[in-house]
């Protein structure tokens, strides 16, 4: 890659979402923004590499998208009083300046607003903060270009309809609206980790690094807020046992089986600094959320020298935690997971065949089943539990381990 | 901006029939509040009359444009500065009504 090229690609990881967010603001319409700052880019590509690169690239992004969002509007005649009258409303005078005060956050909790579909929330925030092309986006998710083109277009005609506002939400709503941009970024991240349909990769790089990335940011905009260190310890402890976690062959390595050696020292030790800190404003009365309680967990594997060295009490404590937190079935099953190992499978099997009924369509029931009755040499039902698990489990990786497994049986 | 409320009813679920004190006392604080532009409760589906005069005469028909489990049984219109104020007030005015809300901008 020539200097220019790094430049341009520096610039946009690092000044993307920075210019569109002012943009969106100047001109109230997150559309205009996004295509102005398109066009600075494209215009970026066409003139560094003769005029050099500006001294300041994100001044110089930012101005070039000003013009060409001027250029547009002037185009289209948009300013008349319609026009204005349709323009996202932002809190003026601004807030007081501190972290908190960032044009991208308002960005961020305007593409992750609560009256928007999920699937929307996600793209959007992809587009716009992470400043991934349509069709990138569109791969990401195996749906055809112009379905995640319309998806996004109809967010942002919606934003603009019903007027979602550009701005910090207040004090009450701010946590209940980071917890929903965490749940985007989450699921951007998992969707990476646990790429679904039968000819994907079984973990999708691209997609865990930029909700890694997103959750850096939201952490720097937002350094207090536990929850947001809390995901950001987790997707990074998850991240770290990447390597490990898929064979040469393509097969998923169940966490016992894993090379440790393999795993990434440097993400285990910015995890555990995060969990840490969580620790700390924990001991000082501050209770935990979920991706805190979660990442403590990651924190307790990723700690450990081989799984025989794992400290399940404390495993088992954190999710009894989690639990009054999230009484959620999945909670419970992987709670169950460290019951076996402290009370035995047979007590485990006994809480998993509790959550039967409700999840009998999850492959991780089927999967968890099939390892506990493997377990306790009742080979002919664990063999059932695998034909299951391998039926509804859609990443291929999972797929060929479960097959591996069930083919061990006696 | 103007938001049209809707307050939808479930014919075989309905929300408790005792809501109107509460609701005057709701209208009172969005007119206090400067949010309220407009209210009505409305009388059942079965007193609606279609009428279709895009042909040659005009044609009138008993009942609702469409017959659906859910129906609409009152609605507001709010002038509110954006959809966040909006929300809240309708997650209010749900509580109230022991209805589900529905808030759609105009134009």
């Amino acid at each position: 890659m020539s200097d220019v090229e790094e430049a341009i690609t520096r610039a946009h990881h690092d000044e993307w979402a920075r210019v569109v967010a002012a943009l969106a603001r100047r001109f109230g319409d997150l559309d205009i923004a996004e295509e102005a700052v398109a066009e600075a880019f494209a215009t970026a590509v066409e003139r560094w590499p003769a005029d050099g690169v500006p001294p300041n690239p994100g001044a110089w992004l930012t101005t070039t998208a000003n013009r060409k969002a001027i250029d547009r509007i002037r185009r289209e005649n948009k300013r008349d009083d319609k026009h204005r009258e349709a323009q996202m409303t932002y809190d003026d005078p601004p807030e007081p300046v501190g972290a908190i005060d960032d044009d991208r956050l308002r960005l961020i909790f305007t593409c992750c607003h609560p009256a928007l579909a999920m699937e929307a929330r996600v793209a959007l925030t992809l587009r716009m903060v992470g400043g991934l092309t349509v069709p990138e986006i569109a791969r990401a998710f195996l749906v055809q270009g112009t379905t995640m083109e319309r998806r996004i277009t109809r967010a942002k005609a919606k934003i603009k309809a019903a007027r979602i506002p550009y701005r910090m939400p207040s004090a009450d709503d701010l946590p209940a609206r980071v917890s929903g941009v965490l749940a985007v970024l989450f699921l951007v991240f998992n969707e990476g980790y646990l790429a679904s349909g039968p000819d994907t990769d079984p973990v999708r790089h691209d997609l865990t690094a930029e909700a890694i990335r997103l959750t850096r940011l939201i952490r720097a905009l937002l350094p207090q807020d536990g929850e947001v260190a809390g995901l950001l310890a987790l997707m990074l402890l998850i991240e770290a046992r990447r390597a490990a976690r898929v064979s040469a062959g393509g097969e998923l390595v169940a966490l016992d089986e894993q090379d440790r050696e393999a795993w990434d020292a440097e993400l285990i030790a910015e995890g555990h600094r995060l969990v840490r800190e969580r620790l700390a404003a924990a001991a000082a009365g501050v209770a935990p959320g979920r991706y805190q309680i979660l990442a403590a967990i990651n924190a307790v594997h990723t700690s450990a020298r081989d799984i025989g060295d794992t400290d399940w009490p404390q495993v088992l404590g954190l999710y009894d935690q989690l639990v009054r937190l999230d009484p959620s079935p999945i909670i419970a099953l992987n709670r169950a997971i460290a019951v076996a190992e402290l009370d035995g499978p047979e007590v485990a099997l006994a809480i998993v065949d509790g959550l039967a009924e409700v999840l009998a369509g999850y492959h991780a029931y089927h999967a968890t089943r099939a390892d506990l009755l493997r377990r306790l040499g009742h080979s002919r039902q664990s063999r059932a539990a695998y034909d299951r698990a391998i039926e509804l489990a859609g990443n291929t990786g999972e797929t060929a381990y479960l097959t591996r497994r069930r083919d061990q049986l006696r | 901006m103007r938001y049209l409320v809707s307050v939808i009813d479930d014919k075989s679920n309905p929300g408790s029939t005792d809501r109107r004190p509460a609701i005057s006392a709701f209208n009172e604080r969005l007119i206090a509040e400067g949010y309220w532009v407009f209210s009505g409760g409305l009388a059942d589906t079965d007193a609606a009359t279609v009428i279709d005069n895009r042909g040659e005469q005009a044609v009138f028909s008993d009942g609702p444009f469409v017959e659906s489990k859910e129906y609409l049984a009152g609605v507001w219109v709010w002038e509110a500065p954006d959809l966040d104020v909006a929300l809240k007030l309708a997650a209010e005015a749900s509580k109230v009504c022991d209805r589900k809300i529905e808030v759609r901008p105009f134009q």
